[in-house]
């Protein structure tokens, strides 16, 4: 029996799977939380801060989710606000001047939808982060743990590599989203979420994420022990490259170009 | 001072001999357009000697083509990669049949227009998003097209001017789509890291991916009055937060007082304030 798309957004969403803050304490040692983004407030929902990934200081960033109900209410679900991602914005920039490689671990359903928000400039404060993680002069990666929701999620992931769990998803749209836009109902979610292709596995084919990492003993020490080991080896090589930006670039501009015709016109 | 005379003597008549093809005539059988907002009807001949917008001063939305006629000198526009045009990639159902009707219904092979003008004079690249096709949603051909404008705009050290309306990613694309925010943003960094200008002008409605990335990143973002601009839809927002909206949200008027909207500018005045912008950036700097 094979797993369907819309099991995996449901794994991905589930309350017992490990959160942002899970996979800091997990993979890293010394983290000291960084708060506020200097401008507006501290927005709970991104967890940032420095730590050290077997000794090599890091500036981590991570959307955290929450447990339990009260916490989960507190960080907004794990819906950012604009000084989220300003906060997140502002840490990538001070691990730029010390020339601290950055890792993003995202899981949100999506940046917050809200009047503050809108009053605040979610959409500039995403749209800053795309522009300014372009020209981020030190290396970046992003793993995707659990729910990649749009623009909400992206504003954490324009790196030099994209790595995704196995049974994480990543999409343009919640799948209950889609259905209630184009089929003007909610429940046919499982439909929408197999034509989005928006698996772990579709996004590798779609060449969107550089690799999957598997989940056996998810949230245990095994676990983290062996992607510790894979961001370490990333991080020396990222360290090592001389034209990151330019290949940054190039891996995002290559997405979405064999796919139309005409392609020859000008 | 003459920016300050173009902008209490509103020019709202076309040019004699000018860019719009519409005959300014009255007839009984002539159809009207009724304004959602002073709910008055209008002969369309009317309207369209008024750049459309009402004489009470609401702006009805404008073609891409249309857009482009009332901003650019005559016959200035060069289009770039017109053939240009979305697949299907995902199979996603029921798109390949929306995309063919999108088509027809537009005229256009895709929801925005690049290319080469020239307003009041001054060369620029252009893009103007369509209503008319999808809701101006960005897909993959979307963002290609608007990255290899940025990108020729590099090269050849233009301006981009960009007029952006759009519902946002296109959803039947999946993460392609939402690729393109972060390709697009890609290419404008590099256009501004050559201190070039890029200048957006916000018309009803840019929400979703399009607002949370290109049409977020210019150096000055103008709007049209009125104009609905946001990220999240309003309808979900109120449906999340089981709050009213406060009057007016999520138009030009509230990005404006908010700190996100450099000015308001009526359509009657987009050549002049854009031609002005583009000449002022191209004084003495590095263009």
């Amino acid at each position: 029996m094979s797993i369907s798309a819309y099991d995996r957004v449901k794994t991905a969403r589930d309350n017992k799977r490990p959160t942002g803050l899970d996979f800091i304490h997990g993979l890293f040692t010394d983290f000291l939380e960084l708060h506020g983004d200097r401008r507006f407030g501290d927005d709970p929902a991104v967890v940032g801060g420095v730590a050290r990934l077997e000794g090599r200081p890091v500036t981590v960033i991570a959307i955290e989710r929450g447990h339990g109900t009260k916490d989960r209410v507190a960080r907004g679900f794990g819906s950012p606000n604009p000084e989220g991602y300003r906060k997140a914005l502002r840490l990538m920039r001070q691990a730029e001047k010390f020339h601290r490689p950055v890792v993003c671990l995202i899981d949100t359903a999506g940046a917050c939808c809200g009047i503050g928000a809108e009053e605040r400039g979610q959409g500039q404060a995403i749209a800053e982060n795309l522009t300014a993680m372009m020209g981020l002069n030190t290396p970046i990666v992003s793993i995707l743990i659990g729910e990649g929701g749009s623009g909400g999620a992206l504003a954490l992931a324009v790196a030099d590599r994209v790595w995704m769990l196995e049974n994480a998803v990543y999409s343009v749209i919640s799948p209950e989203g889609c259905a209630s836009i184009l089929w003007k109902d909610a429940k046919k979610a499982d439909e929408a979420a197999k034509n989005l292709k928006l698996t772990a596995r579709d996004a590798l084919t779609l060449s969107v994420v550089e690799r999957m990492i598997g989940e056996a003993d998810l949230g245990q020490p095994p676990f983290y022990a062996r992607l510790r080991a894979m961001l370490s080896r990333e991080l020396t090589v990222l360290s090592e490259q001389d034209a990151l930006l330019s290949q940054r670039y190039e891996w995002f501009r290559r997405i979405g170009t064999a796919e139309q015709e005409g392609n020859r016109d000008t | 001072m003459s920016i300050l005379k173009f902008r209490y003597n509103p020019k709202n008549e076309l040019e004699p001999g000018g860019r719009s093809a519409a005959p300014v005539q009255q007839d009984e059988s002539e159809p009207e357009r009724t304004c959602p907002n002073c709910r008055k009807s209008t002969p369309v001949s009317r309207l369209w000697a008024n750049q459309n917008v009402c004489p009470c001063g609401h702006h009805f939305r404008l073609g891409a083509r249309q857009r482009i006629g009332l901003l650019a000198d005559r016959d200035s526009f060069r289009e770039m990669d017109a053939a240009l045009q979305s697949c299907d990639p995902l199979r996603f159902s029921g798109y390949e049949a929306k995309l063919e009707s999108a088509r027809l219904s537009s005229g256009e092979a895709e929801a925005v227009l690049c290319g080469t003008a020239a307003i009041q004079g001054q060369p620029c690249c252009l893009f103007v998003m369509e209503p008319g096709f999808m809701m101006g949603s960005m897909g993959t051909a979307v963002g290609e097209k608007l990255t290899r404008l940025f990108e020729y705009a590099l090269t050849h050290r233009l301006p981009v001017v960009g007029c952006t309306v759009s519902g946002g990613a296109r959803m039947q694309e999946g993460l392609l789509s939402l690729m393109q925010m972060a390709k697009v943003s890609g290419a404008v960094r590099r256009h501004s890291d050559a201190g070039l200008f890029y200048l957006v002008l916000l018309t009803d409605p840019t929400t979703g991916g399009v607002t949370a990335s290109f049409a977020m990143e210019g150096d000055i973002i103008l709007a049209e009055p009125g104009a609905t601009v946001g990220f999240a839809g309003a309808r979900v927002i109120e449906q999340t937060t089981r709050k009213a909206l406060p009057k007016g949200f999520q138009t030009a008027e509230f990005l404006l007082e908010h700190g996100f909207a450099d000015a308001i500018v009526p359509r009657s005045v987009h050549r002049e304030t854009i031609g002005y912008l583009l000449a002022l950036h191209g004084e003495g700097g590095s263009q």
